[in-house]
């Protein structure tokens, strides 16, 4: 069974705002599916709808090919983890665990087995008759892991469960959900406004914006390949060039001892001011003097002091280096071309005390292969705004260098 | 400069103003002599005499019905309002509904008093034990309603949620989850409740019919007739009765807020 759980053109609105717009989604049985987005994309509302909090305007819910759009969320074979873990207070944490099983008037000894069982997966059988009040953040949450997984849900919803925790918490936090997820086999639906744990965690997740899902895939191939300007800059680092499509690139090949000149779609010249010469892949066929952006990861350009020798396909481009930010395994560079500052990763594989690193202010070239940029439709005003996220939440990203805060792309 | 003690010697005249007058009446019930002027000897005669007027139990037990029945009542009532207060809070029937709970509190109860009256001659009600307790219940349980309030201000709904998520129906939400979590609150406003019933005299007087008699209509009849060593009994008696319901109201007001 592999269309396991199928949203199909669910949409809800709160008066005029449209939480979740006509989404049609499908997570196979026993994967990490995330839901990521800017707070407001609707990603907590289609969890919520799963859950059977919300009711849906249009559409349908199905689980294992059941309609479940109209069942009371106690009907559901689903449990959720709770941004606030929504642990019972008054009840003790052997309790909370066997909250479940009692109201489904399961045996007592299948109830006592099956407690002692979570409470050994959770490693807290010695706490089992605290109170939630008596237990750390991270206790918490491993207590509310285990009052839903004792149930044997279908589907396990996560709802932002490790805002709440502290930067340290968190990273062993996500290691467990991992091993969790691999112990049990069930489907997890994660939802989070948080890239680097929806990377680290997910089979395949779906990125959203205002209600809708803006791609769909593996972390891999939002990362590598993002479809759109702000699944670029929401996912990881990217530099934006602001310029149009201009002719397609002429292809040279010898036949037959002609020398035949054929017109090579597959790569475009930009106009893009300042740069003149650049050219991009065009797998999607852009059409010559649409206005786009060239989104390039940080990681594929490559720096240096002498302008790169010419090749097939080869950008490269002259600037000066503004600031340098030495990490350790890797240093990241803001280099001044023109009106753009762009930003460069260079990855130390080899011992970097023999080199002579380059400094700031040093004029340098960057340069890279034209199949690693994209040309993606334009970006907006709006998606600006909902890439910076809002200041409760700036402090919540992740610090990893490779997942941090999106960058800024100086447009003119 | 000494710090003034004046602030020392308005306290000790309010303590005093206040507590003299109970502090007499409590020693007098204890006092042999038939006229609280002189102290005799200490006896529990009166307490004995009480004991022996068979019309004081009927009013007692009149009193305790009719405040185990308001007090039920707006337990139940109280806290159903706590809930619509709080959940539609904002809202513009929500601050209508907010005052008309609110009302109560601040209004002279000799308007309620008399209001219920002519509201039940009105509809021909027999006046007697149950429209007591249906006037005492409209002024209990807005005294419910508020504790409830205030407990809810910091109640997460997620738990309620989490309850249904977990299996649980509304019912079985209401009983396992909602009702124990909120007991200290319901309680601390039922036992307040109850010693407002107990204690209420004005709207009680207008209200009762014959064979109704609660205490301290009963206290205020036996004025009338001159036994003061008897109603002096009386009173210490439903004073120790009012004096550990509100302590125990606030105890577990105070428990509570501690551990949430």
């Amino acid at each position: 069974m592999s269309e396991f759980l199928q949203f199909e053109d669910v949409s809800k609105h709160y008066g005029d705002v449209k939480a979740v717009d006509h989404v049609s989604l499908t997570v196979k049985q026993g994967e990490f599916f995330s839901l990521l987005g800017p707070s407001g994309c609707g990603k907590t509302t289609l969890l919520r709808i799963l859950a059977g909090f919300e009711q849906p305007d249009t559409g349908r819910v199905l689980l294992g090919g059941e309609d479940v759009t109209d069942l009371p969320p106690y009907e559901r074979k689903v449990n959720t983890i709770f941004q606030s873990y929504a642990l019972f207070p008054h009840l003790s944490v052997w309790d909370n665990i066997a909250f479940g099983l009692k109201v489904a008037k399961r045996p007592r000894q299948e109830i006592q087995t099956e407690v002692a069982k979570m409470l050994t997966l959770i490693q807290m059988e010695d706490q089992a008759w605290k109170k939630p009040d008596q237990i750390s953040g991270g206790q918490k949450q491993r207590v509310a892991i285990a009052r839903a997984l004792v149930n044997k849900p279908r589907v396990l919803l996560l709802d932002e469960p490790l805002a709440a925790l502290d930067l340290k918490l968190r990273q062993r936090m996500l290691i467990e959900l991992d091993l969790i997820h691999d112990e049990v086999g069930i489907t997890f639906l994660y939802v989070t406004h948080d890239q680097g744990e929806a990377m680290s965690l997910s089979d395949r997740l779906a990125v959203m914006k205002l209600g809708r899902i803006e791609q769909l895939g593996t972390p891999e191939e939002i990362y590598e390949a993002p479809r759109t300007s702000f699944v670029a800059a929401f996912i990881g680092d990217t530099n934006f060039f602001n310029g149009t499509v201009a002719e397609p690139l002429e292809k040279h090949s010898v036949l037959e001892g002609f020398l035949s000149v054929a017109v090579d779609k597959d790569y475009s010249r930009l106009h893009i001011e300042d740069f003149p010469d650049l050219e991009c892949y065009n797998d999607k066929q852009i059409k010559e003097g649409e206005q786009i952006f060239l989104s390039i990861r940080p990681e594929k350009l490559r720096i240096s002091r002498e302008r790169p020798k010419p090749a097939p396909h080869l950008n490269a481009i002259e600037g000066v280096v503004e600031d340098v930010i030495y990490l350790g395994s890797q240093t990241k560079y803001w280099v001044r071309a023109g009106d753009y500052r762009i930003s460069v990763i260079r990855q130390h594989s080899r011992f970097l005390l023999d080199e002579n690193p380059i400094r700031w202010r040093e004029k340098v070239w960057i340069s890279w292969h034209a199949d690693d940029g994209f040309m993606l439709e334009k970006y907006s005003a709006q998606d600006e705004n909902l890439i910076q996220l809002p200041p409760e939440e700036v402090g919540e990203t992740s610090p990893d260098p490779n997942h941090a805060a999106p960058a800024q792309p100086v447009l003119r | 400069m000494k710090p003034s003690r004046l602030p020392m010697l308005v306290t000790w005249s309010v303590i005093l103003f206040f507590y003299v007058p109970i502090v007499i009446l409590v020693a007098n019930s204890f006092n042999s002599s038939r006229f609280g002027g002189s102290w005799e000897s200490a006896s529990l005669k009166w307490y004995i005499r009480l004991m022996n007027e068979p019309s004081i139990w009927h009013a007692l037990t009149n009193t305790l019905i009719i405040a185990g029945v308001a007090t039920l009542a707006s337990m139940v009532l109280g806290t159903s309002a706590a809930f619509a207060l709080h959940r539609f809070a904002g809202t513009r029937l929500q601050k209508v509904h907010y005052s008309v709970i609110y009302t109560p509190l601040v209004l002279p109860e000799i308007l309620m008093g008399l209001s219920m009256l002519l509201f039940f001659v009105q509809l021909k009600v027999q006046l007697g034990l149950a429209t007591i307790a249906i006037a005492h219940v409209t002024f209990c349980l807005s005294y419910v309603a508020m504790t409830v309030l205030a407990r809810l201000q910091d109640f997460d709904f997620a738990i309620i949620e989490a309850a249904q998520d977990l299996g649980a129906g509304w019912w079985t939400t209401l009983w396992r989850v909602l009702i124990p979590m909120l007991a200290p609150g319901i309680l601390a406003g039922g036992l307040l409740a109850f010693t407002l019933s107990i204690d209420d005299f004005v709207i009680s007087f207008f209200v009762a019919g014959p064979g109704s008699t609660t205490l301290p209509i009963k206290i205020y009849s036996m004025i009338k007739y001159g036994a003061p060593p008897l109603i002096n009994a009386l009173s210490t008696i439903l004073l120790v009765i009012t004096f550990s319901c509100v302590i125990a109201s606030q105890y577990m007001s105070n428990r509570d807020r501690r551990t949430a």
